[in-house]
């Protein structure tokens, strides 16, 4: 063994500690071993999350904010450490930007029902990609129609890539916001969010990025990035479902007004008038996912603990991989090549529906998605119904992407 | 689980490969676009009547095995049947599918060749798979030419 050896653990064993702790990775299905491979859906969640939430029902559990009583007490401090957790991870200037929700799809409709009700009037422009995820379509969508502005759209190349200089040139000065996925869901394309935030200041657009896939791949830094917002869900990233972040910057939230009215996002209640609470509570009404939120914060200190770029280094090497032996099945096309991509492959096969492809990898204990991951716009695109998709997770190793690629030359023996 | 050759029958591969009566009908009234929201599957049925017994039926679009086989072995079926023994059989087909119906040697009888696609039984998520044609032609034989989903 040398140097190197003693200070650094080879791949194998690496993946095999991070494994450890996810007991769910320790399941068999229909008799085999799990490879789940359905990260792009949502994460499976480690010890210490799945133990602080059981330790919030077990020794906390109480409402928040409003208690005097010690259980109430002790679970605020709680919920808002998640939140200062959050805060730390996403390189936030102060809690008063990071609000929770249920999830990406909920931030991005409190943005487009609060910022856009207030600012969007008839002829402003509202641009977003061709390769966005429904929940960064459709709220824009249903916002531009009530207000009268107009929904743009940057396109993708067939490698699954926009380019610049189409987003240069769909820019100008009526638009008013420009939302993006830093990640595609369905093509595992990694945007130049950079580029298009630099872009869209310059004409006096905002920017909202879109998280969601992003979060658990890629190191991000508010302060960094410069982002207007930035939307994600805790629960592709290890967390619990039913969390969710809205990154905002406190000028901008603190000019919107309330989306959602009820208890919490209050300050006074008065017929005549009633007036709100300070940032970030004013947007959120009622009570919230308590045992989510702490456990959200856990799970992204376990990531940190990992180390993102850690993390980043080793999926890319498994996309590579993956991608390579994909590519040698005859009759297999990827769909989204793009240079920069990150953690997902999508793919069809010639005469197998990736449908019949995700039930016959599930009989071998294989967990993929089929279907149009909802970007049907993508699937527009590439002229396909639905594509098979392998998403990657830090937990992922390569012997799971050879089982992957057994159960995809059995379903080509049994189809062809 | 069951063996996946009980579900991926023969017969469904088959008809998978080379579906029968594969097309469309010209200046027919009775058609139907079906979809499935689950996977984004799209199929559109073809009928022609004479009378209240149809005389042909065709299908087009893309889907899985499941739902090819299914749409293919359809046409065979129902060409010669009245409309209410069109109906009263995809009742049957889809009550045994969902589980309201036991799969007795009687309805296998009854089901004829379309027993073999009851191994969906087993696979919840692939129900709609295999009723989605089903679904698309009622709606063809009712004039109710969009907006057939399985939903």
């Amino acid at each position: 063994m040398n140097s190197t050896a003693v200070t650094d653990l080879n791949s194998d064993d690496q993946v095999a500690q991070w494994r450890a702790d996810f007991p769910i990775l320790k399941t068999q299905v229909n008799g085999h071993p799990l490879v789940y491979l359905d990260n792009g859906a949502t994460t499976q969640k480690p010890q210490v999350v799945i133990d602080a939430v059981s330790h919030y029902y077990e020794n906390t559990n109480s409402n928040i904010h409003r208690g005097v009583h010690q259980l109430s007490e002790l679970a605020t401090a709680a919920y808002e450490n998640g939140r200062e957790q959050v805060r730390r991870f996403i390189g936030a200037a102060s809690v008063k930007e990071v609000v929770f929700t249920r999830g990406t799809t909920e931030s991005i409709n409190l943005v487009a029902n609060s910022w856009g009700m207030a600012n969007l009037k008839a002829g402003d422009e509202v641009l977003v990609t061709e390769m966005e995820h429904h929940s960064n379509i459709v709220p824009w969508q249903m916002v531009t129609e009530r207000t009268g502005a107009l929904l743009k759209v940057v396109p993708i190349n067939d490698a699954g890539e926009i380019s610049l200089d189409d987003v240069r040139g769909l820019i100008n000065d009526r638009t008013r916001m420009v939302a993006i996925s830093q990640l595609s869901n369905a093509l595992g394309t990694i945007n130049p969010v950079k580029e298009v935030i630099e872009m869209a200041h310059q004409a006096g657009a905002i920017v909202l990025v879109d998280g969601a896939q992003a979060i658990a791949h890629i190191p991000v830094d508010m302060a960094d990035l410069n982002c207007d917002f930035y939307a994600f869900s805790g629960h592709k990233i290890f967390g619990p479902t039913g969390t969710g972040v809205l990154y905002g910057k406190e000028a901008l939230l603190e000019a919107m007004p309330p989306w959602q009215g009820g208890g919490d996002m209050i300050r006074i209640v008065r017929f005549e008038k009633s007036t709100w609470n300070d940032l970030p509570y004013k947007f959120e009404a009622g009570t919230p996912n308590i045992a989510g939120g702490i456990g959200l914060g856990v799970a992204l200190d376990y990531v940190s603990d990992v180390g993102l770029e850690k993390i980043a280094a080793h999926e890319t090497e498994l996309l590579n991989y993956a991608s390579r032996k994909l590519q040698e099945l005859p009759g297999l096309k990827l769909i989204g090549t793009a240079k920069n991509r990150a953690s997902i492959a999508s793919f069809v096969l010639d005469q197998l529906h990736a449908h019949d492809l995700g039930t016959i990898l599930d009989s071998e204990g294989i967990a993929i998605r089929a279907g149009h991951h909802c970007a049907m716009p993508v699937m527009q695109h590439y002229g396909v119904a639905a594509t098979a998709r392998a998403s990657f997770a830090f937990y992922n190793t390569f012997s799971e992407v050879d089982r992957l690629m057994d159960g995809l030359n059995k379903a080509v023996e049994m189809f062809g | 689980m069951m063996d996946l050759r009980e579900l991926y029958q023969d017969l469904i591969v088959d008809h998978n490969k080379r579906p029968r009566n594969f097309g469309k009908i010209d200046d027919t009234t009775y058609y139907a676009e079906g979809f499935n929201p689950l996977c984004g599957d799209q199929l559109t049925v073809y009928l022609n009547l004479d009378g209240d017994r149809i005389s042909k039926v065709t299908f087009e679009g893309e889907g899985c095995a499941i739902s090819t086989a299914s749409a293919s072995m359809m046409t065979e079926i129902l060409t010669g049947k009245t409309m209410a023994e069109a109906d009263e059989l995809f009742e049957l087909f889809h009550q045994v599918l969902v589980g309201e119906i036991e799969l007795d040697d009687d309805t296998t009888l009854q089901l004829g060749k379309l027993a073999v696609l009851t191994g969906v039984r087993a696979y919840p998520s692939r129900v709609k798979c295999a009723t989605l044609a089903w679904h698309t032609c009622q709606g063809a034989l009712h004039k109710q030419h969009d907006g057939i989903s399985t939903e």
